[in-house]
């Protein structure tokens, strides 16, 4: 189950299986999506439980999801494919509340859904409904975005406050009797990845990436190995909303940890950081942008976060999921 | 072995080998001494194997020889193996010592740090001696070895003292085989040592006048302020410990709230004047190893309230170094000597960093420079009952290897835990447990994991074949032993290695029930482990019995907050119904729900069997911590509060499924709040507690050797550092039957899951099962 986590577990499988048997120059740079003659091409599948919540629904989050990995890629995001699974008698009234968010998704990220698949199986055979998204997007500019393009000495910056989305699922199962102002971080990135891109030309933008499954810290940690740098976090400068911080508090979850749908890490060239944060600010959904860390050369390989007081621990990519560590 | 006394015996001669800690502590020397006692003829040397005798002489001498060298050695010295094989006599004269070998194999053992010794102590304060108030003084008896070693053969040139070139008059006490300094490899004087400074840490300049350093320290301390010290193995803190407002400033500066500091004292008087003593205590604080030794306060302690607050101990020791002796001398009352770092961090030890890491601590440095190349901190050991254990084993133990039986196959590297981390190197009949490295997710601490393990790898030529780790998946030291290559990885559960270490620490291979007691270790079948009885042996276990299970509301939330504990345990005890008017409940008004619901819905809340979560539930519900500053702190508050004299016991059941036997703990916890309810004195529900669990304890074991006929227990785990405990399950269990092992030379905690992990892969190759 650690599997999908998107942790280490995650990454061995990746590694083991798919890689293993579809090897190919696009598919090992295992970045959000391919990048070829001038076209992005990515795909996902969404699996949610509650199957709506605050802030949105599995409708969304697909279109979303799908625009978010060609933005990370520099394309503009143009046409989707949706495929639903849909267990028997799953209710129509829900089908269609999610095509219509799928609908209004597609429009406000500019996106248009143009072919599609439906596939019912046996009652128990799936829960309720899953759903795949796969988008193409074109390449309008030139860019070179990488997670192992990270330099020393550049700087790491995050779109908003973390973990929203991740909490508002947690407490939308309903088993934990937390009554919270706080609704899913869902959104389309792309008209704010083309506000970055604008902003600082050449390849002052080394990298973005959505902080989905495994939230800002392992986003991070696959930026550190893959550019076989060190990330170093500053605690103080992480955004988070109290009553986020809250709910982590009392679940004994660090925010780091926890999955976003609508935010980025950006790691930016030192001299082009003021010009992100601006056109990052620009715009509602990166109104809470700030710098979290910097990359530095060394330790090769690992994320660091310096504390409030001053310490440094280590932040991991986690194996599987948290368990205390302390005896 | 003489037949007969007929006239003079024709002389015979022998070549005797010797292994173990021979090199750096005065062995040729003595064995000249002794050889040319007795009037015999021959040679010593030594090499990077051990030191080699040859002696001729009549039968009867040489036999007084051989029995002088087993009976006596060097006070440093730890002779593991002595050989003696009979070659031809070659009638040669006088005894002299030959000159070192080189490069023939590295297995001869460095020593550890060693305190300053009575001769050279005479020569610090002697205005006569040529090294009065030389702040570097040692010889072949004492001073700092593991610590400054940078390389086998331990020689000055792979030392950090090799920077300083001796001058004539101590070159000559270093070529006399009749002197104290004979090949004392640090040995130095005025003329030509390290050179002892004071320095202001604003601006890293000399600080005050440009009189003597430890004058102007001393005069630092008496107008309270902070002062970095040099020591060993690291930088320490001091404040004068009886005063209050530099105590409080340390902490507030340090970061560290609540956890205990230490306190040298200048001599056993002043110890007494502050702690009861027994035999025992005053052996160790007076002995060449120098721990800090946990003490019974007495009352009225002339120790500022912020120095231990909570605690009835005081953790004391005697001065080591020189400086400490000049200081002590000068200052002439206690001292904090307190770790020189922030908060959790690893105490400092370059030059360059205490600068940087302290600058905002201290207000002064004495400092010098003579690098340290290892970080060592001080080694803690609790004392009292008659009983002595480590609570941390560090300066002045490590790198003394401890004997592995059966022995290493194949070389052996075990990673150890997470917190209060040490590794373990064992070669044949060696287990090199390290110093003390500390909190591995901090990263200076895993920097000094990895380059500790290959500092070992150098220092006694290991190359490990075999790598034991733990079972949790997240340590990262189980991380580092997966990402080795070429080595055969030996994964031990981590209860299984505590079980372990305390059969290794006593040498015996069981079976036993091992009772196993700490906070918490990954168990195989994916929760957390934490209050075990297993029926286990060096090459594996059963688990037999464990405490009943409740879940951790919000993973390690529930660990920095026991509150949340007394919720979970409570919420068992009671099925959810609680009794009117707990006043741990009140305390928590809404968020008591919310952090059950959050148990409930399993989210971050993993059930565990814990021993010490439980402890820190009692201590919450009797009102005495609901979070901690430190790991902990919760159980050692509800020790040390506990009244000792209170025998009676809380009765908890057993439930017995046929192959796990249960302890109900639902039962103490209902008895604990109940008399919580009624307004009992803490002093007294503590007690009945611990009493109580050690009662339970003994009568799960009695269970499970009913089942098994095994009648050793062996107990281990970081809440065996509680003595009310360790003492009263000691006292059932024997009172039952039992022999009973517990920690003698490596901490119950998981600073000696090291040296188990090494055990078990050990015994595992052996066995074939690795
Ligand atoms: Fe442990
Ligand atoms: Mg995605
Ligand atoms: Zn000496
Ligand atoms: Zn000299």
């Amino acid at each position: 189950l650690a599997h999908g986590a998107g942790g280490k577990a995650t990454h061995t499988l990746i590694e083991a299986v798919f890689l293993e048997s579809f090897r190919n120059p696009l598919l090992e740079a295992l970045e959000d999506g391919a990048v070829a003659d001038g076209l992005a091409f990515t795909t996902d599948s969404f699996v949610v439980t509650p199957l709506f919540f605050p802030g949105g629904d599995i409708g969304d989050l697909a279109v979303n999801g799908t625009v978010n990995d060609l933005a990370m890629c520099g394309a503009r995001p143009r046409y989707l494919s949706a495929g639903f699974i849909l267990e028997e008698g799953f209710p129509i009234a829900d089908l269609r509340r999610i095509t219509a968010s799928m609908a209004e998704a597609a429009r406000i990220a500019g996106v248009q859904i143009v072919t599609g698949d439906t596939k019912v199986v046996q009652r128990g055979k799936a829960d309720g409904c899953y759903i795949n998204t796969a988008g193409v997007g074109t390449l309008d500019r030139p860019v070179r975005l990488s997670a192992t393009a990270a330099r020393p000495g550049d700087v790491v910056i995050v779109s908003g406050p973390i973990g929203e989305h991740g909490i508002t699922i947690m407490l939308a199962r309903g088993e934990l009797d937390i009554e919270a102002d706080l609704s899913s971080d869902t959104a389309p990135l792309n008209a704010l990845t083309d506000l970055l891109l604008s902003a600082c030309a050449d390849e002052r933008v080394r990298c973005l990436r959505d902080a989905t499954r495994g939230g800002v810290a392992t986003i991070v940690n696959e930026i550190a190995e893959s550019s076989q740098v060190a990330v170093v976090l500053d605690e103080d400068a992480i955004p988070v909303r109290p009553v986020v911080r809250g709910a982590c508090e009392l679940l004994g979850i660090d925010p780091l940890y926890v999955a976003c749908e609508g935010r980025m890490v950006v790691v930016v060239a030192a001299e082009a950081a003021g010009a992100a944060l601006d056109a990052l600010r620009s715009h509602p959904l990166g109104a809470g942008a700030a710098v979290i860390g910097r990359i530095n050369d060394d330790p090769p390989g690992l994320v660091l976060l310096r504390t409030s007081f001053g310490g440094t621990r280590i932040v991991d990519l986690l194996v599987g999921d948290p368990l205390p560590r302390i005896c | 072995m003489s037949t007969g006394r007929a006239g003079a015996e024709a002389p015979i001669r022998v070549r005797i080998t010797i292994e173990g800690i021979v090199q750096g502590v005065g062995f040729r020397p003595h064995v000249h001494s002794l050889a040319r006692r007795l009037g015999l003829s021959g040679w010593v040397g030594n090499d990077g194997r051990g030191v080699f005798i040859e002696a001729e002489g009549v039968p009867d001498d040489i036999e007084r020889f051989q029995e002088d060298l087993r009976r006596c050695a060097p006070p440093l010295a730890a002779v593991h193996r002595m050989t003696a094989i009979a070659i031809p006599a070659c009638g040669d004269r006088g005894f002299h010592i030959a000159v070192s070998r080189e490069g023939t194999g590295r297995t001869a053992l460095i020593s550890p740090d060693v305190a300053t010794c009575d001769d050279c102590l005479a020569e610090l304060f002697d205005p006569a001696d040529r090294r009065y108030r030389h702040p570097f003084v040692n010889c072949t008896n004492c001073g700092p070895r593991f610590t400054i070693a940078r390389d086998v053969p331990y020689d000055r040139p792979a030392t950090t003292m090799a920077a300083f070139a001796m001058c004539e008059d101590c070159e000559r006490e270093y070529r006399d085989p009749a002197d104290r300094r004979f090949h004392a490899q640090p040995v130095c004087c005025p003329a030509c040592g390290p050179t002892l400074r004071l320095l202001g840490s604003r601006d890293g300049r000399r600080a005050g006048d440009d009189g003597d350093p430890v004058t102007g320290a001393v005069r630092l301390l008496r107008s309270g302020a902070v002062l970095a010290v040099k020591g060993l193995g690291g930088y320490h803190l001091a404040v004068d410990a009886a005063d209050e407002d530099a105590a409080r400033t340390l902490r507030a500066r340090k970061h560290r709230e609540e956890k205990p500091f230490a306190v040298m004292v200048p001599d056993l008087d002043a110890a007494r004047a502050l702690c009861e003593l027994d035999t025992e205590a005053e052996r160790l604080l007076t002995g060449p190893r120098r721990p800090i030794v946990l003490l019974p306060r007495r009352p009225g302690a002339a120790v500022a309230a912020s120095v231990a607050p909570g605690d009835r101990r005081l953790g004391l020791m005697l001065p080591y170094t020189p400086v400490h002796h000049l200081l002590a001398a000068e200052f002439a009352r206690p001292y904090v000597l307190t770790s020189g770092n922030l908060s959790d961090e690893p105490i400092a030890y370059r030059d360059a960093d205490a600068f940087t890491r302290l600058a905002g601590i201290a207000d002064a440095f004495l400092t010098h420079d003579r690098p340290i190349h290892v970080r060592a901190d001080d080694s803690v050991i609790a004392v009292g009952a008659g009983r002595a254990f480590p609570m941390r084993r560090s300066r002045g133990y490590a790198p003394e290897p401890l004997r592995l039986s059966p022995p290493a196959r194949r070389p052996v590297l075990a990673c150890g835990a997470e917190l209060k981390s040490t590794f373990c190197l064992a070669r044949g009949e060696h287990a090199f447990v390290s110093h003390h490295i500390g909190d591995l997710e901090n990263y200076e601490t895993l920097r000094s994991f990895t380059e500790g393990i290959e500092h070992f790898r150098r220092l006694f030529d290991v190359t490990p074949r075999l790598v034991a780790h733990d079972l949790h998946p997240e340590y990262l030291s189980t991380k580092y032993a997966r990402e080795l290559t070429d080595v055969d990885l030996v994964g031990v559960q981590h209860h299984h290695a505590h079980i372990a270490s305390c059969l290794a620490d006593n040498e015996e291979a069981g079976p036993v029930i091992g009772v196993a007691y700490d906070g918490l270790g990954y168990g195989p079948d994916g929760t957390i482990w934490g209050g075990e009885l297993l029926v286990a042996d060096l090459v594996g276990f059963d688990r037999a019995g464990r405490l009943a299970p409740v879940p951790m509301p919000g993973g390690t939330a529930a660990i920095r907050q026991p509150w949340r504990m007394a919720a979970a345990h409570l919420d068992a005890a009671y099925g959810g119904t609680l009794p009117e008017g707990l006043a741990v409940r009140t305390r928590h008004g809404t968020r008591w729900d919310a952090v059950l619901a959050v148990a409930g819905s399993g989210v971050n809340s993993p059930p565990t069997s814990s021993a010490g979560r439980l402890f820190d539930a009692v201590a919450s519900i009797l009102g005495l911590r609901d979070t901690v500053a430190y790991e902990g702190q919760a159980a050692i508050v509800l020790e040390q509060r506990a009244d000792p004299a209170e025998k009676a016991a809380y009765p908890a059941r057993l439930l017995d499924d046929g192959t796990l036997v249960t302890i109900q703990v639902g039962d103490l916890i209902r008895a604990v709040a109940e008399d919580a309810r009624r307004g009992e004195d803490p002093a007294a529900v503590s007690a009945r507690f611990h009493n109580g669990f050690a009662v339970a304890t003994a009568a799960a074991c009695v269970r499970i050797r009913e089942a098994t006929g095994v009648g050793t227990a062996a107990l281990s785990g970081g809440v065996f550092q509680n003595r009310l405990l360790l003492g009263g399950l000691v006292g059932a269990l024997r009172f039952h039957g039992f022999r009973v092992l517990t920690h003698r030379r490596v901490p119950p905690n998981d600073g000696g899951v090291s040296l188990g992990q090494a055990a078990v892969a050990a015994a595992r190759d052996t066995r074939g099962v690795a």
